[in-house]
């Protein structure tokens, strides 16, 4: 068997006197399309924040294509090919919507390839990252112009600008209608025919089961399951902890 | 426009005001000119910073002093030298002092450069009003220093006697002071504007915009603010350079004054802080309007002046000149496209 892509092993996280994560496992081998879910306060976000550099484990150890990443600033996670989108749209407000495109293949795949990349190669990267996310059109305008499915959109391809290898979308589709989830979801699948491997932190369990091949659930910071999501949501530890006993 | 050409075209339009200068011929357009684009470079300086980053200096007037307190250092160095080094190497340096004005503008440059690096080292990390108070703490910590310092004069100040005219040029030192100054403005501009269409804008923007998205997208944004640091401390450590010979007598109270640190932020704020144009607007509006209340109503006037306009500009326009003509641009176009419609739906 190959090499996982990502490996979590046994990692920890303590806000104080509060145990945000205890203990957590994880591999996610290469092209797979994972589903992480949990109720709030489960310590998904936080685990996508200690993956990603944001926050830092404690205790454990994160590696990347058999690199440890311990210790590694965000952004360079983010150009050895791990890329995430956020709970919240965080698009740069002040850029429009191709600029916002232009940073991450700038300052990713650019530093990463050490080649100068020509406007017009930039030009065409951009073009495509928005066909790819249907947003060809509103390449000029600034984010506030943008409907809230749109800004999901702008922020997975955002995402996918870096030429990832991993990415992590913490809640793509909060507050989405859902036509507008089974886009995402579309989306999220066209991105991994692409050869992304994806980890999907959601809440709607219609797009979860739709889309992973695989499923994790965390409760109280701890893993309680790892399976096949038609085994997962029927494995009795679950049920307890999203119907109660 | 590409770089070179908004090189030639800046030259160009800093010899029309020079000309102009001389044109009218009152020494007087040097003395205030000289102040003017003063203003320009540390303006454009803070918002490089203040502006691009969205990291607001309260500690202009440091990066500035340190400029000026640079010159009084190189200027002094002969007495020093005579006092500890041995008498050949002290007639050298002897020979060698005072420097020109320009490499005293480069040494000012590199010392608060240097300055700037340390400072965004030391409180990068901390992030909206409390980098803002730890700025004006460098201030702060820089001013009692140089008080306490005596080679620089302490807090009895220095005198550094200013030529009556340029020896290489034949022209009135003032004059040559307001080249100087004139081409750092140059210089000032052109290093902005190019930031701000290069890779390091898209980067300065992404750190003003959403820090975590930035470094979420590969941006360092560490190393970036550090740049912004450095190169905003350096160019006010420059503008700071030329000032004791301008002023003729140097002490903390007028290098550290409270007029550059508000001068540095309301320019800008007035201008429009996202584009280079915005700090030169700023700096010439409200340049101008205090060098003439200076001179027909008082100086303590002038800095009243620059409070009740960034008021009046944070109420009535919060992103300044440029934001304004933005707003009205838009609004024309409107105007314009529903009249047509109107025509349309006429015929």
């Amino acid at each position: 068997m190959s090499a996982p892509l990502l490996r979590v092993e046994n990692v920890g996280k303590r806000f104080g006197g509060f145990i945000a994560l205890e203990g957590i496992n994880l591999d996610v081998a290469n092209g797979e399309r994972l589903g992480l879910i949990g109720p709030n306060g489960s310590g998904k976000s936080t685990l996508v924040n200690c993956l990603c550099g944001t926050l830092r484990n404690e205790i454990g150890r994160v590696s990347f294509e058999g690199r440890a990443l311990d210790g590694l600033p965000a952004h360079q996670r983010t150009r050895l090919g791990m890329a995430r989108s956020f709970q919240l749209p965080r698009p740069f407000t002040s850029l429009s919507v191709a600029e916002n495109l232009r940073v991450p293949l700038l300052y990713t795949v650019k530093a990463r390839s050490g080649i100068t990349h020509a406007g017009a190669d930039l030009d065409a990267r951009c073009h495509d990252l928005l066909a790819l996310v249907g947003l060809e059109s509103k390449a000029t305008k600034r984010p506030r112009d943008l409907t809230q499915v749109e800004m999901r959109k702008l922020e997975l391809a955002r995402a996918m600008a870096s030429d990832p290898k991993l990415l992590i979308a913490d809640e793509a589709m909060a507050g989405l209608s859902q036509s507008e989830v089974n886009d995402i979801v579309a989306l999220l699948i066209r991105m991994n025919e692409r050869g992304v491997t994806i980890v999907l932190i959601e809440h709607i369990m219609s797009a979860v089961m739709s889309f992973s091949q695989r499923l994790v659930v965390l409760v109280s910071g701890r893993k309680i399951a790892d399976g096949k999501p038609d085994d997962v949501i029927r494995d009795a530890e679950v049920e307890r902890a999203y119907l109660g006993q | 426009m590409r770089t070179p050409v908004f090189i030639v075209a800046s030259l160009i339009v800093a010899a029309v005001v020079y000309g102009l200068a001389r044109l009218a011929g009152n020494d007087y357009v040097f003395f205030a000119g000289y102040v003017i684009l003063q203003f320009v470079v540390l303006a454009t300086a803070w918002n490089i910073l203040g502006g691009y980053c969205g990291y607001v200096n309260f500690g202009s007037a440091a990066f500035f002093a340190l400029g000026a307190y640079t010159t009084v250092a190189l200027v002094k160095l002969p007495n020093l030298a005579a006092k500890y080094l041995p008498e050949g190497l002290a007639s050298v340096i002897a020979a060698a002092v005072p420097p020109p004005i320009p490499v005293l503008m480069l040494a000012g440059g590199v010392i608060a450069g240097l300055v700037g690096l340390g400072t965004g080292y030391l409180t990068l990390r901390l992030r909206g009003v409390f980098f803002a108070i730890a700025t004006l703490a460098l201030a702060v910590v820089l001013q009692t220093l140089i008080v306490n310092w005596d080679y620089v004069g302490g807090s009895r100040g220095a005198y550094v006697i200013r030529p009556q005219v340029h020896a290489l040029t034949g022209i009135n030192y003032v004059e040559y002071l307001f080249v100087m100054m004139l081409l750092l403005s140059v210089t000032a501009l052109t290093v902005a504007r190019a930031i701000e269409r290069s890779q390091l804008g898209y980067g300065f923007a992404t750190i003003r915009d959403d820090e975590l998205a930035a470094e979420a997208s590969g941006v360092p944004t560490l190393r970036l603010k550090l740049v912004a640091t450095t190169i905003s401390g350096a160019l006010m450590g420059m503008a700071g350079a030329p000032f004791p010979y301008y002023i003729g007598y140097l002490e903390p109270a007028s290098a550290f004054g409270l007029a550059y640190a508000v001068n540095s932020i309301a320019m800008p704020m007035i201008g429009g802080t996202t584009s280079w144009v915005g700090p030169l607007l700023g700096a010439l509006l409200l340049g101008t309007l205090q060098q003439i209340a200076t001179v027909t109503i008082s100086s303590a006037v002038s800095l009243l002046l620059v409070g009740l306009l960034l008021v009046a500009f944070v109420v009535i326009a919060p992103n300044g000149l440029l934001g304004l003509f933005d707003k009205l641009r838009q609004r024309i176009g409107a105007a314009r496209a529903s009249g047509g419609n109107a025509r349309t739906g006429a015929a």
